[in-house]
């Protein structure tokens, strides 16, 4: 144990003298916090909602009809009562959901007006919004041809509810992604260099001589950055929560527990890219353009995955991140426990049980 | 096997694929010897060498080294040797004081132990104001001391040196003989590579290895006579002739 805390006392002194290092586990943070605080717009087509109609009547029926027809949406669920709306939601399939108030059509004629709710997964703000205004305006366009028709002045109007982001604000949005890239670079691509950097300075080789076991060398390399990870994620959830004022629904405990899982996931992936990798620059460039660029691209952080080609969206399967980012935003903004993520945490599970096995069959070759 | 020896070799080989590094080399080095191990770059060396300090394993044949198996009792073996590498053993973004804690520290040396060993070896060096400096600021020379001196920390038996002198000037070249000679002097033995045939006189006994298998060994005197050379050089350029 003593040689396990100056081990790690060593690498503390190596990241704390090297500025560039610094900067990367410090700086970088806070900087694409601050900065993914800003939105960044996109499109959408054929989202998945689900339908909750109290009358089934004649106008319902039409209106429904023709949000089908439209290329926006796709009809996935006919939901059967209030109660089953949030579940829906928290399944994750469906974006929003239209709830048509009782005697619709009733009201309609004998009130000349009616309400319609829409309601929507604002864990993903553009879209949410894009959402509203697109069914806004198929509804404003019903209400044209039928006053057109009647002669008389039916008002149909569209209550917007926006559940779990119900300020809308962006950044939420961009919170889970920015932690996820952080933990993702700080993990995998700092192992990666600092146990390369040993490797091409001739000081790996003095380690293997010594009685270390070479499995307690690389736990001695990897156990900083487990540290540093959690303080980065510990920093960028203090910021969320005090400069965003974004909200925790779920657990923190949970949160703690998956991150700390992401972050294990990734120090895998940066162990087997050290494997490979001979010289620090090489370590680099695989993790840049290896992880950084699918965590960023593909992993929904940015684009919605469900606007992507399908052999992309294939591909965003195994990309750990992709995982990781639905099980905090789950917890997040959902707030909702594991019996709703245990799916993608499994597959976090598997994934670093992969990685970890090829780089120990990897790491035995390199000593034969 | 003869259990007087530091270090007792018999028949190792060691293949890459269809590439045979080491082929069939036995010798042995007896206990304070200082031993030359010589060769061109590429002959073998530093993969046998890697086999002796038990980090890389043996394709057949075995060896004992401090009368263990360094196939089987790898661990044990590690525990009795010191080893500086021809590339730089220390780290640079650590100060002289911090390199001794760490290394002590990884060899399992306790904190009493540490700091008196660290006093020792500054005084030795004469380093008391360099002490706190990180050492990528140290001059090589004075790294390669450092190195040398942080390798013996836990008081190893043998101590195994490859090209510890490589891009040194003459004069620090000399100092550093001067070190090895005195662990020498304590009963300790040393197995070390070089290139410059001017230290292969300063061994006891070399050893001469060309592709992969021991051409020639004894003591320089002995080797000289063999081949009728005035210089280590000369030996050799002879062998490396001869064969090629």
């Amino acid at each position: 144990m003593k040689r396990f805390i100056g081990f790690i006392q060593k690498e503390f002194y190596h990241i704390l003298r090297d500025r560039r290092s610094l900067f990367i586990l410090f700086g970088m943070p806070i900087a694409q916090v601050l900065l993914f605080g800003f939105a960044i717009t996109n499109e959408i087509n054929n989202v998945d909602i689900a339908i909750l109609d109290h009358s089934k009547d004649a106008t319902t029926k039409e209106i429904i009809a023709k949000i089908a027809a439209s290329e926006y949406f796709s009809i996935k669920q006919i939901i059967p009562n209030e109660a089953a709306i949030e579940p829906a939601f928290k399944k994750g399939h469906i974006k929003a959901v239209l709830n048509f108030e009782k005697d619709f059509s009733k009201k309609l004629i004998t009130e000349n007006k009616a309400t319609l709710q829409i309601l929507t997964d604002a864990t993903d703000p553009n879209t949410a919004n894009t959402i509203s205004n697109y069914t806004s305006s198929i509804l404003k366009n019903y209400q044209q041809d039928l006053n057109k028709a009647a002669q008389t002045s039916y008002k149909i109007e569209p209550k917007v509810r926006l559940a779990f982001n119900p300020e809308l604000k962006s950044v939420f949005m961009f919170v889970p992604g920015v932690m996820t890239v952080i933990l993702m670079l700080v993990s995998a691509m700092m192992t990666s260099i600092s146990i390369t950097r040993e490797k091409e300075l001739g000081t790996m080789e003095i380690l293997l001589v010594s009685p270390l076991k070479p499995f307690q060398v690389i736990i001695g390399k990897v156990v900083p950055y487990i540290l540093l990870a959690v303080v980065n994620a510990v920093v960028i959830i203090l910021l969320s929560l005090f400069v965003f004022k974004m909200p925790v629904e779920g657990s923190l405990f949970l949160l703690g527990a998956e991150s700390i899982l992401f972050i294990i996931n990734a120090l895998s992936l940066g162990i087997l890219i050290s494997t490979l990798a001979r010289t620090q620059q090489t370590a680099m460039m695989v993790s840049l353009m290896g992880l950084m660029l699918p965590v960023i691209l593909l992993s929904g952080f940015i684009f919605p995955i469900s606007s992507m080609p399908l052999p992309l969206q294939i591909i965003s399967n195994i990309i750990p991140a992709k995982w990781f980012i639905i099980i905090i935003k789950g917890i997040m903004l959902k707030g909702v426990g594991l019996d709703f993520i245990w799916k993608e945490t499994l597959i976090l599970i598997g994934m670093t049980l992969f990685f970890i096995a090829i780089s120990i069959k990897k790491y035995k070759i390199r000593l034969e | 096997m003869n259990t007087k020896n530091a270090i007792q070799v018999e028949n190792l080989t060691k293949t890459f694929g269809a590439f045979t590094a080491v082929n069939n080399i036995s010798f042995h080095v007896g206990k304070g010897e200082v031993f030359g191990f010589l060769g061109a770059n590429g002959a073998g060396k530093t993969t046998a060498m890697k086999m002796l300090i038990g980090i890389l394993k043996p394709s057949s044949g075995n060896a004992l080294v401090a009368n263990f198996d360094i196939a089987t009792q790898a661990d044990s073996v590690k525990k009795s040797i010191g080893y500086m590498s021809q590339r730089f053993s220390l780290y640079n973004d650590l100060t002289i004081k911090e390199n001794i804690t760490f290394f002590g520290g990884i060899y399992g040396l306790n904190k009493a132990d540490i700091k008196t060993k660290t006093h020792a070896l500054i005084d030795d060096l004469g380093l008391h104001d360099e002490a706190n400096k990180l050492v990528g600021a140290l001059p090589l020379g004075w790294k390669q001391k450092v190195a040398f001196s942080v390798s013996l920390l836990h008081d190893p038996q043998i101590i195994f040196l490859d090209e510890p002198t490589g891009g040194v000037d003459p004069i620090t070249r000399r100092q550093f003989w001067e070190m090895i000679y005195r662990e020498a002097d304590k009963g300790k033995t040393i197995f070390v590579t070089t290139h410059y045939m001017d230290e292969a006189e300063y061994c006891n006994r070399v050893s001469i290895m060309v592709e992969g298998k021991i051409e020639a060994l004894d003591t320089p005197k002995n080797l000289k006579t063999t081949y009728n050379a005035d210089s280590m050089d000369q030996v050799f350029l002879k062998l490396a002739r001869n064969l090629a």
